[in-house]
């Protein structure tokens, strides 16, 4: 259990870490939280040549809200989320999916940017990502892009990432009084990565669903939102019928792959049941 | 006859912490890995593939003091082959390091030797075996059946061992009775001790001797066995179990790294040591219960079970384990099927079957938790099918009336098979429950409650293991004890503790005896200089044997004490007494231990004509056996939407005999219950159809964690044996052995509403929502 040789840099600025990216590019692999990285290269199954620690770099911390949108810097741990990190119903929804993600020494390390970076897409975060449309924004030695969610996650353990990009921020909408949000999913043990889940968020006007997002995490080879789920969704009052049949909608879309803990047909249930009660969280 | 023992007792039945766990809590424990400091570093490259001849095997350029080590250097080695004298067994034998072919995913084939763990690691990976692959055999029912690809050339239908049982009488019962038949299915399992494998083997240049330290449970086999396929005498070989992080039974078994640990070490002089991940061993130390049982139960119009009629297939992985034989398994379910219930008709037809996964070994419970898990849905669908109340069918079969003969001839001796079963019917207060299920079914919740009845034998001695015709009989245990010149005592024990707590129940044993306090007794485990040979740990059978045995040695030693201080003390022997450490007349003189002990060895004089030069004294004890017994019951909630269990409440009412000390038998049952759970629930060990393990890390094999396992209430009958000499049971399985049934048999209570009936462990949230949808689409 111990990993391939490695060369290590720690850069202490921005650049510093840029220039390191734009010098090896693929050859390197940044290192934030290490919790998934970490027990990979340990059984030899992820093998950077180098690794570049970004835990030294200042400013890749903290949350702050701006222009309607809260934003993440990419190293900010999970533990952050665990109590509300702004007003309303986003930072409830993220402290109630931060109590999702692994145990507490796990949190307390993991980084939000190294989680979506990794694309295990049965992350909590990629699917909060994917299904709230959030905007990634990824730097380089030459300059700075926002990347939308639906283009970032490629296809399992990909991103639209260059090789000399690193992720600096993620930029998630900050939902007004008038929107629901909830997550729900389904684990063997407390702390397993899940079988299925689902986030969902709504906004109610008049008495009826005006806009729904629904995302949906450890189906398929990357997060995926749920067209079908959102358009049985809208125009509609919430109750409990409705959640049941948007779950329904959601889950007859999908096609999800089977392992060894969840077969597809099983997954699909687990799927109807996440979306469902991620809606009856969300208005309870 | 279940009541609390008469006599007040000084030590016994007391909840003394434990005396091993200061230094453990501390950090101050010594396992293999703080031992093996400073050795070379041993890693085995095992092989990728299931089966498959093994073409050449390319090595990099070594560095200076790093070796790899192949078949063809150790062909000198003898295989490991365990025999069995009938059962038309097989001796199949496992190589040390193979030369030609492979068995199964992770068996070793090459040794790296370098200076640091990190080194062995990467010359591990620059080695290249070149192995063309074969066609592999890997399920139980495919390797049974005809045109199977054959494992082993000797054992043409991949049989290993096969027994059979029949009682005269079963096919006339069989014809006139009603037949309720299941098929049964247990998941492979693991383990999974908390400390992995590993040894440090050591030569000393001085004596030629080697020591090795290993994280084993029975070290003088171990010791036997290693010496046996190197070719050197016992006497050059010290095997020493030190702290060891638990076993279950995994650890008991010869495996061939330890072999080829001490070998090298011999070889080049020197000092190394393998410590195993959690990798190797979920993928290449011992599995267990992968089995398949077709039981067919014979009842009566009262619910009676008249016979009953029972095939068994076990999967034994690609070699027989030493020194049990693969006969471990099948052979204790072809006689132990009945359980605690009464039936007069029995046959037994089960067959090792040997696949290219890895070896069988026993492990908690061996084959008892599967045969409970069948024996405890046959009643319950028994009774679905004969209308009558599950615990009233269990009431009509229970064995009551002891000594009871079994069918195969066992004797169970005095228990509570029926008190204890209503006893936990009154702790779980069935008709409050009954109607909180109700009125949660309406909601749409589904709680259910299942019961869960066994008794577990414990504490045999070698007469039980000639019964299966091993050739190697483990079962008798030796304690030598002696009080050291200032007073205190020491007991060097053949058994060999790794994790019971032996240390503290031993020494309540032998203070109740020789009334010494116990932080004066000292109990010498698990090295073959220092102890005498013995079997170790396992079956449930320590506190019974090594504890009869040091209560038989204590005794000894007592009366000598007596004697010694009758002569200081100018009274008569029988009016001396031993108490607080000192012997004393009562109403007359008294005299510290102490002083005895210094004047026996010091000042002889006229003590030793009545007792000899010393404080030694030894004691055998071989018995026959006890059943320990036991009613779990479960109360869970099953989520009919995700096909999720959560237990909401636990109860054990366990009878043990004396209990010599409380709070470590509880313990016991907790951590049996808890990997009961996970047989129940979570754990399998699962291969794809060409032998490679997909679950080779604790995010696949699932073990529960403290938030899976309940509070685990546990409750106590007694029932004062007169099959040992402590009036103690053995209860180091009967956790283990019960939960899966009582786990299982909840949630199908609670999915009653949708007919469910489940005969698979671990029932998995997968496996109950297939149950539930398939349930649904035959009645919608």
């Amino acid at each position: 259990m111990k990993p391939a040789a490695f060369a290590y840099h720690r850069p202490e600025t921005r650049a510093e870490a840029l220039a390191l990216l734009a010098e090896h590019g693929e050859e390197a692999k940044i290192i934030a939280g290490g919790q998934s990285l970490v027990p990979a290269m340990n059984f030899r199954l992820a093998r950077p040549p180098i690794l570049i620690d970004i835990n030294a770099v200042p400013g890749l911390d903290g949350v702050r809200e701006e222009a309607g949108q809260l934003v993440i810097g990419a190293r900010t741990r999970h533990a952050t989320f665990e109590k509300p990190v702004t007003a309303g119903p986003l930072g409830t929804l993220l402290a109630r999916v931060a109590a999702n993600i692994a145990h507490t020494p796990i949190r307390s390390r993991g980084s939000w940017g190294g989680s979506v970076s990794h694309a295990d897409p049965a992350s909590e975060w990629c699917c909060v990502t994917r299904g709230l449309e959030a905007e990634l924004v990824a730097e380089s030695a030459t300059g700075r892009r926002s990347i939308p969610a639906a283009d970032f996650f490629q296809t399992i353990f990909t991103t639209a990432l260059r090789p000399d990009e690193l992720l600096a921020e993620i930029r998630l909408p900050l939902f007004g009084p008038d929107w629901h949000c909830g997550f729900a999913e389904y684990a063997r043990r407390a702390g397993d990565f899940a079988l299925a889940m689902a986030v969902v968020a709504c906004r109610v006007e008049g008495g009826v669903i005006r806009e729904a997002r629904v995302g949906l995490g450890g189906i398929a080879s990357t997060p995926v939102t749920s067209p079908e789920a959102v358009a049985a969704l809208l125009g509609q009052a919430p109750s409990p019928a409705l959640f049941a049949a948007a779950g329904a909608a959601g889950a007859a879309a999908t096609d999800p792959d089977g392992d060894i803990h969840a077969s597809g047909e099983y997954r699909q249930d687990l799927v109807k049941a996440m979306i469902r009660r991620a809606l009856v969280q969300a208005f309870a | 006859m279940a009541g609390l023992p008469d006599e007040p007792m000084n030590w016994i039945g007391r909840n003394i912490p434990r005396l091993e766990d200061p230094a453990l809590v501390r950090g101050e424990g010594r396992f293999v890995a703080d031992i093996a400091v400073g050795s070379r570093a041993v890693v085995f490259v095992r092989s990728p593939v299931a089966a498959g001849v093994i073409r050449g095997i390319e090595k990099p350029d070594l560095p200076r003091g790093v070796l790899v080590i192949t078949g063809g250097d150790v062909a000198a080695l003898k295989p490991i082959v365990p025999r069995l004298g009938r059962f038309n067994y097989v001796a199949i034998e496992q190589p040390i390091l193979p030369r030609d072919r492979v068995h199964y995913v992770g068996q070793p084939v090459v040794a790296v030797v370098a200076p640091t763990q990190r080194e062995a690691e990467d010359i591990a990976d620059a080695v290249f075996l070149d192995i063309e692959p074969e066609q592999a055999v890997v399920d139980l029912d495919s390797a049974a059946g005809p045109g199977a690809p054959v494992v082993h050339p000797m054992a043409p239908t991949n049989t290993i061992v096969e027994g059979r049982i029949r009682t005269p009488g079963l096919d006339a019962v069989l014809a006139e009775s009603t037949i309720v038949e299941i098929d049964v299915r247990s998941r492979r399992q693991n383990a999974s001790p908390m400390e992995t494998r590993g040894g440090a083997a050591s030569f000393d240049k001085a004596s030629g001797r080697v020591s090795l330290h290993a994280s084993v449970q029975m070290p003088h086999m171990l010791r036997t066995g290693i010496a046996d396929c190197i070719g050197m005498p016992e006497a050059d070989l010290r095997v020493v179990a030190p702290d060891v992080g638990g076993g279950f039974g995994q650890k008991m078994s010869l495996f061939p790294e330890y072999v080829l640990l001490v070998w090298l070490a011999r070889k080049y002089r020197t000092e190394v040591a393998w410590i195993e991940d959690r990798r190797e061993n979920l993928i290449a130390s011992a599995h267990s219960r992968d089995q398949h049982h077709i039981v067919r139960g014979a009842f009566d119009g009262q619910g009676v079970m008249r016979g009953l009629d029972v095939e068994i297939l076990a999967n034994i992985g690609a070699f027989s384990c030493y020194p049990t034989t693969c006969g471990v398994e099948p052979l204790m379910a072809l006689a132990e099927y009945a359980g605690p219930y009464k039936v007069a008709e029995y046959g037994t037809h089960a067959r090792g079957i040997t696949t290219n996964t890895a070896v069988m070994a026993p492990y908690r419970g061996v084959s008892r938790p599967v045969v409970s898990f069948a024996l405890e849905r046959l009643m319950e669908v028994a009774a679905k099918r004969l209308n009558i109340d599950p615990i009233e069918i269990r009431r009509r079969n229970l064995v009551t009336v002891f000594p009871h003969r079994t069918p195969t001839n066992m004797v169970l001796d005095e228990a509570s098979y029926l008190e204890t079963m209503e006893k936990a019917v009154e702790v779980a207060d069935l008709p409050g429950f009954r109607a909180r299920q109700q009125a949660a079914r309406e909601q749409g919740r589904y709680l259910g409650i299942g019961f869960s009845v066994i008794n577990e034998r414990t504490g045999y001695g070698t007469p039980a293991f000639a019964a299966r015709s091993m050739e190697i009989t483990p079962g008798y245990e030796r304690v030598e004890i002696c009080m050291t010149p200032s007073g205190e005592v020491e007991a060097r024990i053949g058994a060999s503790p790794h994790g019971q707590g032996l240390r503290t129940t031993l020494a309540q044993i032998i203070a109740e005896e020789v009334g010494v306090d116990v932080q004066r007794i000292r109990i010498i485990h698990g090295d073959t200089d220092r102890t005498p040979y013995g079997w170790g740990t396992f079956a449930s059978r320590s506190l019974v044997i090594a504890g009869g045995a040091s209560k038989l040695a204590a005794g000894k030693l007592a009366q000598k004490l007596k004697r010694a201080a009758a002569v200081l003390l100018q009274g008569e022997e029988s009016q001396v007494r031993l108490e607080a450490g000192m012997a004393l007349i009562p109403g007359g003189a008294s005299i510290s231990l102490d002083t005895i002990a210094r004047t026996v060895y010091h000042s002889a004089g006229p003590i030793s004509e009545k007792i000899g030069y010393d404080l030694n004294e030894a004691a055998t004890y071989d018995p026959e056996g006890t059943f320990s017994n036991a009613c779990h019951v479960a109360v869970v909630e099953v989520d009919a939407e995700t096909g999720n269990t959560r237990i909401l409440r636990y109860i054990v009412v366990e009878d043990a005999g004396r209990l010599i000390n409380p709070m470590i038998v509880d313990g016991q049952v907790q951590g049996g219950v808890a990997q009961g759970i996970g047989n129940a629930l979570l754990e399998e060990i699962i291969y794809d159809a060409d032998g490679n393990i997909l679950t080779g890390s604790f995010a696949d094999f699932i073990p529960p964690t403290m938030a899976e396992v309940p509070d685990i209430e546990v409750h106590h009958l007694a029932t004062l044996t007169g099959a040992t000499v402590l009036q103690a049971k053995g209860v180091g399985e009967g956790g283990s052995i019960a939960a899966p049934a009582a786990v299982i048999n909840a949630i199908c209570d609670a999915l009653q509403p949708f007919g469910v009936q489940l005969f698979e462990m671990p029932a998995t949230p997968q496996r109950v929502r297939a149950a539930i949808r398939a349930a649904q689409e035959t009645s919608p």
